[in-house]
């Protein structure tokens, strides 16, 4: 298996106070790699400086590597817009644009300049069909996208950033704030998404990590403290720290 | 509760009450003496003739010098102000010394008295810019280095321009920042964010909040006293460097030169009234912009 992402004692400040601290691990393509960890472990900031969405936040340093594809993108002049269309990111609140279910989808294409009608319509049904939303909305495309429920929302929005055909998805806790057949769904879709794209989930929820993920990374307080195959982090961590965390001490 | 903090708490309630009663009051005092004395010298006439002496006549003349100068001070102001709000809130280093200079600056130009404008206009436009077109162009001949309805519309549009700004502002900061990182997320550009997110989401608000600030200027007299208004002007203005009539002006005429103030009364009333007329269907178009764009959020 190739490697897609590696942090070489990545690291993020925010200010002066860091955020991330040495962090080193790889993601190999084709895989589900979950982090958890609780609030404030830095889950998120690693994950928003993958597709660097992090530029948006004034005074953040960064220290180390983070390598994508052997790139990297902190030294190396990278094209942005294009690094966030390989790198598709879901965020942890569902985030539909105000305007049509179609158009939602439609944003990443159009934004790249590819706006040709009948290729939207097939890139709007192949990705809804992948986020399994497709058969609920599939009669009322032009319907506003604010009026679905919180799942339908969340799977829109996964819908929108596979129209962005990308390498990599980056979920933010997708489900934190969903129903357990939303969750189901979602769960279902990235289980069958695997065989083409590499995913990187962040998630609260320490099941879901040992439901869908090959891999998974603990995070505490800025530190990787543990990264192996979910099962073995699950069944025989080899940290003290991981096995309170993942038998509920604190947290 | 006592009987102590009970009477307390009745006054007070009494007492805010007051205050409403108050200012509805003194606006329903003063609408309705303009809207009672204001609608018997109105005629058709009236609103489309030009002036015969003071008493005499309609005050056409002004209603368009009205309209021509709040069109030329929308149009030289406005896209500066919302640009300038644009680049502030979207484009800028929140915290950097350009933007807390910008915003210094706007605050302070927010803060300077009307009449200033009115002197500064004199100062920088006709007398610097108007003369020294004349010089480079004319030859020296006086062309543009003397009040006309150019320089009051500009003196008028730096006036609005912190109101236009920080309204503009408002709006842009209402879009909800997830927006931004969605398109972000999608690939999209600063400029794309701004172009397909940001702007068709504010829209509304920065139609409200300029055209609010416009017809705040629109009333202002100050600054036109000495760029262009002119006492009494029957013909219309045709060029940039032409004076005009304005009817916030020919109120201030009226008032302090008739000579008989019996005789210009009505006539002031009837002037006033359209004024009002014409400020509050400018604000009830901004209403129904907010109201509409409302029911479209709602809507979706």
């Amino acid at each position: 298996m190739t490697v897609r992402i590696e942090a070489r004692s990545f690291g993020v400040r925010y200010r002066a106070a860091p955020a991330l601290k040495d962090i080193s691990l790889e993601v190999r393509s084709n895989e589900i790699f979950a982090i958890i960890g609780p609030a404030g472990g830095g889950k998120t900031t690693f994950l928003r400086s993958l597709n660097r969405i992090n530029d948006l936040v004034p005074e953040r340093s960064i220290e180390g590597a983070l390598l994508f594809d052997g790139i990297d993108l902190y030294r190396v002049p990278v094209d942005i817009p294009e690094l966030r269309r390989r790198l598709g990111m879901v965020f942890a609140v569902p985030v539909p644009l105000p305007g049509s279910i179609y158009d939602n989808i439609a944003l990443g294409p159009r934004l790249r300049g590819g706006g040709r009608r009948a290729d939207l319509d097939a890139v709007v049904e192949r990705t809804l069909r992948a986020a399994t939303l497709w058969d609920e909305v599939k009669d009322r495309l032009s319907l506003s996208a604010l009026r679905l429920s919180g799942g339908q929302q969340q799977r829109l929005c996964l819908a929108r950033t596979l129209a962005l055909d990308p390498d990599v998805l980056l979920l933010d806790e997708p489900c934190s704030g969903l129903d357990p057949i939303s969750t189901a769904k979602i769960e279902e879709a990235l289980t069958e998404l695997k065989a083409r794209v590499t995913v990187v989930l962040v998630t609260n929820n320490v099941m879901q990590a040992s439901r869908i993920s090959d891999r998974t990374a603990f995070f505490l307080q800025g530190e990787l403290v543990e990264v192996s195959e979910t099962r073995r982090l699950f069944t025989n961590p080899s940290d003290r720290r991981t096995l309170e965390y993942i038998s509920g001490r604190f947290g | 509760m006592t009987g102590r903090t009970r009477a307390a708490a009745l006054g007070f309630t009494g007492l805010t009450g007051l205050a409403c009663l108050l200012i509805v009051a003194m606006t329903a005092v003063v609408l309705g003496n303009i809207a009672l004395h204001g609608t018997e010298r109105l005629s058709w006439e009236f609103l489309s003739e030009s002036p015969r002496q003071m008493t005499h006549g309609g005050i056409f003349p002004a209603i368009f010098g009205t309209f021509a100068l709040v069109l030329l001070m929308t149009v030289a102001g406005v896209p500066v102000g919302v640009a300038a709000a644009i680049y502030l809130q979207e484009y800028a280093r929140q915290d950097s010394k350009a933007v807390l200079a910008v915003r210094l600056a706007l605050e302070n130009l927010a803060g300077v008295p009307a009449i200033v404008f009115g002197l500064f206009g004199l100062g920088f436009f006709i007398q610097f810019t108007g003369r020294g077109i004349d010089r480079l162009f004319f030859s020296g001949e006086l062309t543009f280095g003397q009040p006309c309805i150019l320089w009051a519309a500009l003196t008028l549009a730096v006036l609005t321009l912190p109101t236009v700004v920080v309204a503009t502002e408002e709006a842009l900061r209402a879009v909800p920042r997830a927006y931004r990182e969605a398109a972000y997320a999608a690939g999209a550009t600063r400029w794309q964010v701004v172009r397909y997110v940001v702007l068709p989401q504010s829209i509304g608000g920065i139609l409200t909040g300029t055209i609010l600030a416009v017809s705040r200027g629109a009333g202002e007299v100050a600054p036109i006293l000495f760029t262009g208004a002119a006492y009494f002007l029957p013909q219309l203005p045709d060029r940039l460097n032409d004076q005009f009539m304005e009817l916030g002006y020919h109120i201030y005429v009226m008032t302090t030169q008739s000579p008989d103030v019996e005789a210009t009364r009505p006539v002031l009333y009837a002037t006033v009234f359209v004024l009002l007329a014409l400020t509050f269907a400018l604000n009830f178009v901004a209403v129904l912009i907010r109201a509409r764009v409302r029911a479209r959020l709602r809507a979706a």
